[in-house]
């Protein structure tokens, strides 16, 4: 801590090259938010919950189930709780204005789905009001609707404006999730749908032991094996795996471009450290004169580094930061738009640690020259 | 004053500081690199489904849907449209029209072995009438009335267990694949075909309910007209486009999606880029002032130094661009896949770098050079020639 003051005073002599160098860092680390920042939108795997099935017909998602698996389902052992959506398609004033709208049964879906948080009160208004509908804080947020409001879907499937009053605003637990859904009453659209009437789109289930998770989800498809509507049964985190790797190897490309830049940078520091070293050979020489160890001398320079590495990274995480907060850059394509506190800390102790490597090999270089030789250089 | 500095001077200038260079020729070629392979995504999706449609053809679907997926049209419908003015005929004087069946179904992707959303569509036997640009490379056309499928050339490759004559299980029924089709790497590619009827059957959908109604046009032109007559006939309640436009609208989310993140990511990188090259061409002044002074004490005028440099960073930002374009050129034709949100289905389509993007690179490359060089190569210029002469 003692050389602190030497160490900054070393920093700020060139100025503009420091200036460039973090600049590297607060680049690179930015762009890592960022990198961060779109996998966590296109992969939302982690968040399911390990205790939930989700069962679909066995030909596609498409195909609707019968309601009245409903009971059937509850009877099989392992089983909790039981609840059904309906995917309604519509659309709030134009096409790009796309969000997920369900009918949803209003007596059991908050049983299943404890993470949407909604007021008691709200609820229950909720529950009274047929056309009732639950929406997203970040729905509230994207279209300025307040509770009592009156939206208009134009259906997609089924025809026609539907109306709803707003009577609850869900929040989430965690800021990894998204709050951009559309909850309506299953009966609502029952009564007027003209076709698919007496079938829900899937199931969600909670069970009583997630390790049993496998033998429940068999003893589910094996009961309606061979009936005119097969199902399939699969945790939710296979389920939204398998969504997941339809969207393409995003992650994959994600990774590479994070390489290809950390790459760079690796290669930017280390030239500034080396190019920093060379210019001040006579100083070390001088510094080891005056009876800097070896050791003391390459401290110094990789304390240099790190200090650079430090500045830059920190700033450049706190920019993502500040810049996720601003809000989805493609407006409302990308379900969430956050840099989870975890990415943050990698971030961080990788710039620590490009800072270390990029002050070793000059360091090294300034620890076993001798003081004879680089006195004499000019 | 005019005399320029030769530029042998800065390609040995450059070749003795190799390492810093190279640096910089590496953090350019990276941007480039990536920045082309957005570009080239983008463009991909977009040309798969746009070459998916042709002008010569109309769509049509339930007024209000915004895709096959939601639509749904009654048998006696698709008769109508068939029967509207501006409809090409067979030689024995039906219309060529294809009342079509979409529907998905899961397969496991050969890739991961997780489950996809495999559009399947059921066709009218004169589909290929319809759509010139389908052609059967292998096997067979499927026949009407039976569980026969015809297999896209990417479906074939993307999904497990489509090969020639194999039977394949889905939505109840047993299928089996009697040929393998091409359609130019356009949507079609990654669909299973088979009998409309057939599938509504086995789907256990209404009878004699399709989705769309595709028309083939006596000639592009034809389509002003062949909409008038449709839109204006009571019986009919729909939206009418030309296939091409229907198929480009929906490219729009994913394009959207790739072009914003993409130019988001290239931009911060060229940031970073311009901090590479600012770096390399400052330390290149600074070792250099002696030389500088000794150019400008031979009697090189300030602008030759000045411009001197600025060629020199853009030979630098230049190698990396061309670096760039030749390390994204190998991703041409790559082909991946994506979920076209727009139907919930999956769609394989392949990465385009055409010479456009190679170019836009280029020039990318360039602009991070001049951004990158003019600073330093402004100081250059500025250098007081006695003071940097004595410098050591």
């Amino acid at each position: 801590m003692k050389y602190l003051h030497l160490i900054v005073k070393n920093l700020l002599r060139k100025k503009f090259r420091t200036f460039l160098t973090i600049g590297s860092f607060i680049v690179a680390l930015f762009l890592f938010g960022l990198l961060n920042t779109i996998e966590t939108a296109f992969n939302q795997v982690d968040l399911a919950g390990a205790n939930r099935l989700v069962i679909r017909n066995k030909v596609s998602i498409i195909q609707p189930l019968p309601y009245s698996y409903r009971d059937q389902l509850k009877q099989i052992d392992g089983v909790d709780e039981v609840t059904y959506f309906v995917w309604f398609g519509g659309i709030y004033q134009d096409r790009k204005n796309f969000f997920p709208n369900f009918g949803v049964d209003p007596e059991t879906a908050l049983l299943v789905y404890p993470e949407y948080l909604i007021p008691d009160d709200q609820f229950e208004a909720f529950k009274s009001d047929r056309q009732g509908c639950i929406v997203g804080r970040d729905l509230v947020k994207r279209f300025g609707w307040k509770i009592g409001d009156r939206v208009p879907l134009e259906g997609t499937i089924w025809g026609g404006t539907w109306e709803f009053n707003v009577r609850a605003i869900y929040d989430v637990a965690s800021k990894d999730m998204s709050s951009n859904e559309f909850w309506f009453h299953y009966d609502y659209l029952e009564e007027r749908r003209p076709f698919f009437k007496g079938t829900v789109g899937w199931y969600g289930l909670t069970i009583d032991d997630p390790g049993q998770a496998v033998q429940v989800a068999e003893a589910i498809d094996n009961r309606f094996a061979n009936s005119p509507w097969e199902t399939k049964t699969e945790t939710e985190k296979a389920f939204l795996t398998g969504w997941a790797n339809q969207m393409g190897n995003i992650k994959l490309l994600i990774l590479s471009i994070g390489a290809v830049v950390f790459f760079t940078l690796l290669l930017v520091t280390g030239n500034t450290m080396a190019i920093s070293v060379r210019e001040r050979t006579g100083e070390f020489a001088v510094l080891k004169t005056v009876g800097f160890t070896d050791r003391a001398v390459l401290s110094l320079i990789i304390a240099e580094s790190i200090c650079v590495a430090a500045v830059g990274g920190a700033i450049g995480l706190i920019l993502a930061k500040a810049f996720t907060l601003r809000g989805d850059p493609t407006g409302g394509m990308l379900s969430v738009f956050n840099l989870p506190t975890s990415d943050i800390v990698t971030g961080f102790v990788l710039a620590l640690t490009v800072g270390l490597v990029s002050g070793i090999i000059p360091g090294s270089y300034a620890m076993r020259m001798k003081v004879v030789d680089a006195l004499r250089r000019v | 004053m005019t005399v320029a500095i030769p530029v042998t001077y800065n390609i040995r200038s450059v070749l003795v500081r190799w390492s810093s260079t190279l640096v910089t020729v590496l953090s350019i070629a990276g941007t480039v690199g990536v920045f082309i392979v957005m570009l080239a995504m983008a463009q991909g999706f977009r040309a798969t489904l746009s070459s998916s449609g042709s002008n010569q053809n109309a769509i049509v679907i339930r007024g209000g849907a915004g895709s096959e997926m939601e639509s749904a049209l009654t048998l006696d419908q698709v008769k109508v449209i068939g029967d509207s003015p501006g409809v090409a005929h067979a030689e024995d004087g039906t219309p060529i029209v294809s009342g079509e069946v979409v529907v998905i179904a899961n397969f496991p992707l050969s890739a991961s072995g997780t489950d996809a959303n495999v559009q399947v569509r059921g066709v009218s036997p004169f589909a290929l009438e319809v759509r010139r640009n389908v052609r059967i490379v292998e096997g067979r056309f499927l026949k009407p009335g039976l569980t026969e499928l015809v297999v896209g050339k990417n479906a074939s490759t993307t999904y497990e267990g489509f090969e020639l004559g194999s039977a394949v299980q889905f939505g109840g029924g047993t299928w089996t694949v009697v040929g393998i089709f091409e359609a130019g790497g356009s949507a079609f590619d990654s669909e299973l075909w088979c009998d409309a009827t057939v599938l509504n059957q086995v789907y256990k959908r209404p009878e004699n309910i399709f989705q769309s109604t595709t028309a083939h046009l006596e000639s592009p032109e034809s389509f002003q007209q062949f909409k008038d007559a449709v839109t204006a006939d009571p019986r009919l309640t729909v939206d009418v486009y030309r296939e091409k436009a229907y198929y480009e609208q929906q490219s729009q989310f994913i394009q959207t999606l790739i072009r914003v993140l993409g130019a988001m990511v290239a931009f911060v990188m060229a940031v970073g880029a311009v901090f590479a090259a600012l770096n390399t061409m400052y330390s290149a002044v600074a070792a250099r002032s002696r030389e500088i002074a000794t150019l400008r004490a031979l009697g090189f005028g300030a602008p030759a130094v000045m411009s001197s440099f600025l060629v020199e960073a853009i030979l630098i930002a230049l190698t990396g661009g061309v670096l760039g374009c030749l390390v994204a050129l190998p991703f041409n034709g790559f082909t991946t896949g994506t979920m076209n949100w727009q139907t919930f289905s999956h769609l394989a389509f392949a990465f385009r770098v055409t010479p456009g993007i190679l170019v836009a690179g280029l020039i990318f490359s360039v602009m991070m050079g001049v951004v990158g060089g003019l600073p330093p190569a402004v100081r250059a210029a500025r250098l007081p020639v006695v003071v940097a002469l004595r410098e050591l």
